[in-house]
């Protein structure tokens, strides 16, 4: 490929899409398929929610409850709020850090078509014999061949995929913050976004690998008759427990970890205050990482592991409230005496705090491991990870969203609308999951797709079902906003609407496709904040004006996630009746992926030059 | 610049300084991986010969690769030069990390409960 040529063809819109490599770009794709998805498995909860609305509804079967239930968190998970993190994490953590790109365009690209094709495997399988019906966690033998539908079969390899497309897009994330940071960004100057992330992408590393040694036992264990997970054969159950929640507690800090670094960004911004206890903060994550490695049998004190090992974890679990502590108090010394400004995307940060707080008042409860002999299994966890998930990690995700709007669309979201939405969403959320706390309590397992009358459930079961409804009309309103503000609402030219405090708000909007002209100098934390104040409000630059290299677009990412999807499907087959034989397909993917693989490797791509020139014309064209 | 390309090189760019530096590493390399053979021996021999006791042998030949890995880590993979630091740092807390979960396990699946 000749790199001129590529750089001035004019190309189509949906061709431009599918071989960016831009990371703008690329976040836009993780913000509309992540919010597919989400939108997908509310839905799906809000089916599930109205087969709960009163005792003995039969308004779904038992066998759909179970695929509704399993695939809601499922997606939820691993396709909605992980891509929505993404989504933010690419398009904001180069321009905190004053690059041009992430260090591998090529594998970003890459990482977003593998989640995507990992994530439709996922979901077709509501064509090929039903969802996956065992529970988000799968846990074996209900997973088995002997017992377990076809659908996990899709479970397995879809995770697989898209996991794979998560575990690059990590290791990515990791090498752009350590080497391509603006000079003067010392790791004690970066925004605690770039922080959290770097931290969440190093738990990606060390959880996704058990992860995906887990799901390949299961596969062998389901395709190919192998016998990890199968007692009668010499396998162990228990077994999966282990591998599943090494990864799994150390994933929910992956989905919250994030969220803390927009609120940490939110509060400040907002209150006109800089982040009190930066470097307290920053260790807070570190060490709030490292623990949640070493907590994972808190998921199984049933299981019946012995005394001592279920008190030497349950008091591990308990010492993360330390760090826990330290950084809610953070944020409200932060808000303390600052100049509060109550934005919508202040509104969620905000009330970020009380929600998360108890969430984790819920979780030192259940961490004491005789009484979560009692909550265990019953709608008291559940209610306890929704005040994490729900009350902390998509209430961070709606700041992030308000906030880092206009950067992206080039508008704001209208702040009524936005108001409305958010205390719609905020009650909505309450009813729904406060009362499963005493659901829980008066022991309501989770799971069961139906309850009896007269057991003092009727009503409370009731409340959070019009809860959820709720939700669902807040999220009504929130496309409405998204809608109406693209039609009416004033375009944001100006570089920084909120008087914000770091470096994404000094490029211009919209953003050009090299985001900085000149690399900025970077001076202090809060970089853009300490030039308002020491400067004259404009970043110094670090380099002369000159030409500025640029990767080229390449449609192989696309090409070999199909490759992928294709052998992933093949995989998949061999227990299904196909006109087509598994190896075959199994053949075609494997060709198609590693084909791209050696097409990459083979092509001379040396990107392309946008001329000094031509930065400047742009340049004076956006200012 | 590009005519003077295809010109045979008199003497090397590198200085007395940068060889003496080559030279030594080098050095390390060839004495590392004789060790690493020397090693490799060992553990055969402790397998192989008759009247070591099982007991003996399994331990050692961990500490044997606990040895190896570093050398090959450390001397092979210059993880001991410098700029190694972030390397190194995620190898070590990859280690602090999935130690303790080997350990875990390996107690945990065990017929004893604790
Ligand atoms: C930071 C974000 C957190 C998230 C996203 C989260 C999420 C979850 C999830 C999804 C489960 C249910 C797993 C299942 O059985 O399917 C769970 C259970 C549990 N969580 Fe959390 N959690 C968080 C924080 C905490 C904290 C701070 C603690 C303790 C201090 C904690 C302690 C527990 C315990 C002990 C259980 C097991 C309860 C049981 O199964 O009986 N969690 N959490
Ligand atoms: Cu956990």
């Amino acid at each position: 490929m000749v790199s001129e040529a590529t750089n001035t063809r004019k190309k189509s819109v949906l061709w431009d899409w599918l071989t960016t490599v831009d990371h703008k770009k690329i976040a836009i794709l993780y913000l509309i398929a992540g919010t597919l998805f989400f939108v997908k498995a509310g839905l799906m909860a809000v089916l599930f929610r109205i087969q709960l609305i009163a005792p003995e509804m039969e308004f779904i079967s038992g066998q759909t409850f179970n695929e509704l239930v399993t695939m809601h968190g499922t997606l939820m998970l691993f396709l909605a709020v992980t891509p929505l993190f993404f989504a933010f994490a690419n398009y904001v953590l180069p321009l905190q850090i004053g690059a041009r790109d992430v260090a591998f365009p090529f594998v970003n690209a890459l990482g977003f078509w593998l989640f995507l094709s990992g994530g439709i495997l996922l979901s077709i399988s509501w064509f090929f014999g039903g969802a996956p019906d065992a529970g988000w966690t799968s846990y074996v033998p209900l997973a088995s061949r002997e017992f377990g539908g076809i659908g996990i079969d899709f479970y397995v390899l879809g995770l697989q995929i898209s996991g794979f497309g998560t575990l690059i897009s990590a290791i990515n994330f990791i090498v752009t913050i350590i080497n391509m940071r603006a000079p003067g960004m010392t790791m004690m100057r970066l925004p605690l976004f770039c922080w959290t992330m770097l931290i969440t992408s190093m738990l990606i590393v060390f959880a996704f690998t058990p992860l995906a040694a887990g799901l390949l036992l299961l596969m062998l264990d389901r395709v190919f008759d192998a016998q990890f997970f199968i007692p009668g054969e010499g396998g162990n159950v228990v077994l999966w427990q282990h591998i599943f929640w090494i990864f799994g507690h150390p994933e929910v800090y992956i989905l919250v970890m994030p969220a803390f670094g927009i609120i940490s960004e939110v509060v400040p911004a907002f209150s006109k205050k800089r982040l009190f206890g930066y470097t307290s903060m920053v260790f807070a994550v570190l060490i709030i990482g490292f623990l949640s490695f070493m907590v994972w049998m808190h998921h199984m004190f049933t299981v019946g592991v012995g005394p001592i090992a279920n008190s030497v974890f349950a008091i591990a679990t308990m010492t993360i409230a330390v760090p826990t502590g330290i950084k809610v108090f953070n944020w409200l010394f932060t808000m303390w005496g600052g100049k509060l400004r109550f934005t919508t995307a202040m509104h969620f940060a905000a009330s970020f705090v009380p929600t998360f707080v108890l969430g984790g008042v819920t979780g030192v409860m259940l961490a004491m491991a005789p009484v979560d002999h009692l909550y265990h299994d019953t709608y008291f966890v559940v209610a306890h990870f929704h005040y994490i998930i729900v009350g902390g990690i998509v209430l961070g995700l709606l700041a992030g969203l308000f906030y880092w709007y206009p950067k992206m669309f080039g508008h704001k979201l209208n702040e009524t609308l936005g108001i409305i939405f958010f205390w719609v969403f905020y009650i909505g959320f309450h009813l729904t999951f406060f009362i499963q706390h005493i659901l829980g309590l008066i022991g309501m397992p989770r799971r069961v797709y139906t309850f009896l009358e007269g057991q003092g459930m009727d009503t409370m079961n009731f409340i959070s079902t019009i809860g959820a409804f709720m939700m669902s009309v807040a999220i009504i309103i929130l496309v409405i906003n998204i809608i109406y503000s693209a039609l009416k609402a004033e375009r944001v030219t100006e570089k920084d609407p909120w008087d914000a405090r770091t470096l994404e708000w000094s490029t211009n909007t919209p953003i050009p496709e090299y985001n900085f002209a000149q690399t900025p100098q970077v001076r202090s934390l809060d970089p853009l904040f300490y030039e308002k104040i020491h400067g004259n409000g404009e970043m110094k630059p670090a380099e002369p004006l000159d030409d500025i290299h640029m990767p080229n677009g390449s449609i192989l990412p696309f090409i070999m996630s199909i490759g992928m999807f294709i052998g992933g499907f093949g995989f998949i087959s061999f227990h299904m009746d196909l006109f087509i034989s598994p190896y075959v397909l199994i053949a075609i993917g494997g060709i198609t992926f590693f084909g791209g693989m050696a097409a990459r490797s083979l092509q001379n791509d040396y990107g392309y030059n946008i001329e000094k020139e031509t930065v400047e014309s742009m340049e004076k064209e956006l200012s | 610049m590009a005519e003077n390309l295809n010109q045979p090189f008199e003497e090397s760019a590198m200085n007395k300084e940068e060889k003496r530096k080559l030279n030594r590493e080098q050095r390390i390399q060839v004495i590392a991986f004789a060790f690493m053979i020397g090693i490799t021996i060992l553990a055969f021999l402790a397998v192989g010969a008759e009247g070591i006791p099982t007991i003996f042998t399994t331990p050692f030949i961990l500490l044997l690769a606990l040895v190896q890995l570093i050398i090959q880590l450390y001397y092979f993979m210059h993880l001991k030069d410098k700029d190694h630091g972030w390397p190194s740092s995620f190898m070590i807390s990859g280690l602090v990390l999935a130690a303790p979960m080997i350990v875990a396990l390996i107690m945990l699946l065990g017929v004893v409960k604790y």
